[in-house]
């Protein structure tokens, strides 16, 4: 029994470049590397020393705030090298991977008999935890606290992004055992969503309210569904884990095993074939960025969509949360009467002399240029065509600039995290970081209210 | 550097590096990216962006103010000659080709109203210019649109030097001091307007300055008139004019130097409704709120509450669609009502803030006894209001969240010997 939700609001940006459904093995990396700038505000403590030999699954540090939460090593080998920024705050862990995997094996736990309590401890000492991330704030979830809720987004609506219902085909038995497992850590209910017509394997899960999503993008991001599931009040905690995840937990509850194995899609018009890799988290990125080819020299490699992703290079390394790589052209190039000639090769919300409305499935190429320069906010109304939230964008983006905590939460920012607001950055007339401006008001909220 | 093989686009680019923390940076700045769009690239957020930029939203209002312009620039000519025959005593009959697309129309354009656009922008760009320099921030776009309203708004004699004192007052008072575009609370090419109106009365109204030199004329035997619809029913002389509603609707009539034609003013807001820069909530609710003013006021005519003598019958009585087509009502609702910075923000707030605007402007059209126009006053007035009309449309949406809070399941945090528990041996 599956309910429906259908997003009005929103846009679509079609891309060149989606990846096809034909899946590689992509070679295996030397280094594997785990970035620390991809949990955010985690002060991490690490737990062995450079030259340490590490079997798969062995921890590397744990977070000082919570020590039972243990960061695990991806791959059996040698740490080779702590990146150290300003500080010495740590920015990456890097390890050299071994010729021949070994594992570092836990007893299996069968999430049906085992208690909310045994199940937390699991997955903690398995490195699985730092999947699971909390609302408000956008940070790992806490242990110690109990959500409302767990969601959980299979439809994805984002610029190439990868195909849930593809990547997580054959996958039945792991995603069953994790959200059985999550189900214990919740009064609540486990929200999973897929699109409309999927077939994908997340709705023949028992233990889930299923919610069947249509619409634009940001139908499918988690947070556009969570409003309008069951909104964040104040003081409450829903928890959020992406679906490829849920695989490698239920592979650790299954197996025993930290097995950080995922299929990601390289996209994006810089791509020659544009296709699916099985790769593991922290891997170098060259390792199968070359396997597809790359057409372009001056390019943008993307961990992640094109829209919320970070920057990295070609020998930078899969994120922990990425399950797309992106690459796109720079737009480090002038344009001549940019601003007022006729426009075909762009997106664009408006129909001022841009004429991306007359062909809505057409597919651009969209490079990094900015369109434009940085200015004050000016023109209003143009958020809330693509902001299907309960929200008010504009007044919520100005209280986080003014660091005005009354209005911050008065106007729903608990609510919301920094990739809610990436399709309204994208289309801002005065090209404000929307983003960045809410990850500074929640880091503000956070160290205020806690 | 100045190797002939480079292009004038690395030219720039190289002078861009040059002027770069320079004092003159901004101002080297704006002439750049007026020719090209800048290589600038994403550095955090989204990687990607829209072809939207602040240039072309201002770009395209411009572009739908082009063509009320040119037509400006003939009526000017049109009704200065038409004035002159009929002080003769043989009243022109109107032939759009014979006698009003004409050079000649056109020269008293040239000669009269392309100074006042040239004054407009020049002095409030050079101001934009100073006041970006010595704060160092970017040349912001808002004054493109506003120094092209401000002329379209002014009685076509207006002294150049006037012109140039309300356009350094309004830039600066109206807008540089809250901090320059997107900051200001009052409408610039408004508040520009409001300058001349309360500091220069005796030009800017009575019934002379609307016709090109009716003033100098005026106690000669040459002498013309230079009355709009709005003056002659002001003073109950509804008979005096001869002007149909044609001639009122497109634009035939003697007003303001753009606000006559109503055909074109319409076709510049339906384009900036298709376009999706201006907002269709503010037009229509404005017209609706002009109509319903225009039938309280028709019904109170109709009803004989007010004596025909009566200063104010003759705007009561008139037609109340008609006040959407003569004046500058139909001017101001598209153009400078929509300003998205001094209108209000929020979907639901603008249909409130147009609807005041059309309301508001009829009224005071019809009750100003020294002026009989209000859509100006009507406009910097619901300016003021927009912020108040914006609170109680978001607290509403607060108040929602708040009721929302009572049901909220908050569970208890766990106790942190609860932690040693989950804690592993490995530590």
């Amino acid at each position: 029994m599956s309910k429906d939700i259908r997003i009005k609001k929103g846009l679509n940006i079609n891309l060149v470049g989606a990846a096809q459904p034909s899946t590689s093995k992509a070679v295996l990396s030397n280094v594997y590397a785990i970035n620390l700038l991809d949990f955010h505000e985690m002060a991490p403590k690490m737990m062995v020393k450079v030259g340490a030999e590490l079997k798969a699954g062995e921890p590397l540090f744990y977070n000082k705030n919570h020590k039972e939460m243990l960061f695990v090593s991806p791959v059996s080998g040698e740490l080779v090298e702590i990146v150290r920024g300003a500080r010495r705050k740590i920015l990456t862990v890097k390890i050299l991977a071994d010729k021949t995997q070994l594992r570092l094996e836990h007893k299996p736990l069968d999430p049906e008999k085992a208690s909310g309590d045994d199940i937390r401890a699991y997955l903690l000492k398995t490195g699985c935890w730092p999947f699971i991330k909390q609302r408000p704030y956008d940070l790992i979830a806490n242990p110690l606290t109990t959500p409302k809720a767990i969601f959980i987004s299979g439809y994805a609506t984002a610029p190439l992004a990868a195909d849930p219902d593809y990547v997580l085909a054959g996958k039945e038995a792991e995603l069953q055992a994790a959200v059985t497992a999550l189900g214990k850590l919740t009064p609540g209910a486990v929200h999973v969503s897929v699109g409309k017509k999927s077939n994908s394997p997340l709705t023949g899960l028992s233990g889930i309210t299923l919610h069947r999503v249509s619409g634009p993008h940001p139908a499918g991001l988690v947070g556009t569904q969570i409003n309008k599931i069951d909104p964040i009040n104040k003081g409450e905690l829903v928890w959020t884990i992406q679906p490829q995840d849920l695989v490698i937990l239920g592979e650790a509850l299954i197996k025993g095993v930290f097995n950080p194995e995922r299929t990601i899609a390289l996209v994006g018009s810089c791509v020659k074939t544009p296709q699916y890799y099985v790769t593991r988290i922290g891997a170098e990125i060259a390792t199968f960025l070359y396997a597809s080819g790359v057409n372009l020299d001056n390019f943008r490699v993307i961990n992640g969509n094109v829209l919320t992703g970070s920057r990295t290079k070609p020998d930078g390394h899969l994120g922990f949360y990425n399950t797309t790589v992106s690459v796109i052209p720079e737009g480090d190039d002038y344009e001549l009467f940019g601003w007022t000639r006729p426009v075909f090769n762009k997106i664009s919300t408006t129909r001022a002399l841009t004429f991306s409305w007359l062909q809505p499935n057409k597919k651009y190429d969209l490079n990094t240029n900015t369109n434009g320069e940085h200015r004050a906010f000016v023109v209003t109304g143009q958020y809330e065509k693509v902001f299907p939230f309960d929200i008010y964008p504009m007044q919520l983006l100005k209280a986080c600039m003014v660091q005005d905590i009354d209005e911050m939460e008065q106007l729903g920012l608990y609510e919301v995290i920094p990739e809610d607001f990436s399709l309204t950055e994208f289309i801002c007339i005065s090209k404000q970081p929307h983003q960045k401006i809410i990850r500074e008001g929640l880091d503000l909220l956070h160290k205020e209210i806690g | 550097m100045r190797d002939k093989r480079l292009t004038f686009k690395k030219r720039l680019h190289i002078l861009k590096h040059h002027y770069r923390g320079n004092k003159w940076g901004p101002a080297f700045s704006a002439f750049h990216t007026f020719l090209y769009t800048p290589n600038e690239t994403t550095h955090s957020g989204a990687h990607v962006r829209a072809a939207d930029d602040l240039k072309r939203t201002m770009n395209t209002v411009i572009m739908a103010l082009v063509p009320v312009l040119l037509f400006a620039m003939f009526n000017a000519g049109y009704q200065y000659y038409a004035a002159i025959d009929a002080a003769h005593g043989t009243p022109r009959e109107l032939s759009v080709w014979g006698n009003f697309l004409t050079w000649q129309n056109f020269w008293i354009g040239i000669k009269e109203v392309l100074p006042l656009v040239i004054v407009s922008y020049g002095v409030g760009l050079l101001i934009e210019f100073i006041f970006a320099v010595i704060k160092g921030h970017e040349v912001e776009e808002g004054y493109l649109v506003t120094g092209m309203l401000v002329p379209l708004i002014i009685p076509i004699d207006t002294p150049l030097w006037m012109l140039a004192v309300a356009v350094a007052f309004g830039v600066i008072i109206g807008k540089e001091v809250f901090g320059g575009t997107g900051m200001n609370i009052l409408n610039p090419a408004l508040t520009i307007r409001a300058f001349l109106f309360f500091a220069y009365p005796t030009w800017m109204s009575g019934d002379k300055v609307w016709v090109h030199e009716a003033v100098q004329r005026a106690g000669t035997p040459d002498a013309i008139s230079g009355e709009t619809i709005l003056g002659y029913l002001a003073q109950n002389q509804a008979h005096e004019f001869t002007y149909s509603v044609s001639d009122m609707f497109f634009g035939f009539i003697p007003g303001s130097v753009g606000e006559t034609s109503t055909f074109l003013i319409l076709l510049g807001g339906l384009y900036l409704i298709f376009s999706k820069i201006a907002s269709w909530r503010i037009m229509l609710s404005a017209v609706i709120g002009a109509l319903t003013m225009g039938l309280i006021f028709n019904g109170i005519a109709d009803a004989g509450w007010i004596a025909e003598g009566s200063k104010f019958y003759g705007l009561m009585s008139f037609t109340f669609w008609k006040h959407l087509i003569v004046g500058g009502l139909a001017f101001g609702i598209v153009y400078m009502a929509t300003d998205p910075v001094t209108g209000a923000q929020t979907n639901r707030g603008k249909w409130f803030y147009g609807f005041f605007i059309g309301l508001m402007s009829v009224m005071i059209r019809v009750f100003n006894p020294a002026y009989p126009e209000g859509v100006f006053l009507a406009i910097l007035l619901m300016n003021v209001f927009a912020p108040t009309i914006d609170h109680y449309v978001v607290r509403a949406n607060i108040r929602k969240r708040m009721r929302r809070l009572k049901t909220a399941t908050i569970l208890p945090k766990a106790k942190d010997e609860q932690a040693e528990k989950l804690k592993v041996e490995t530590i």
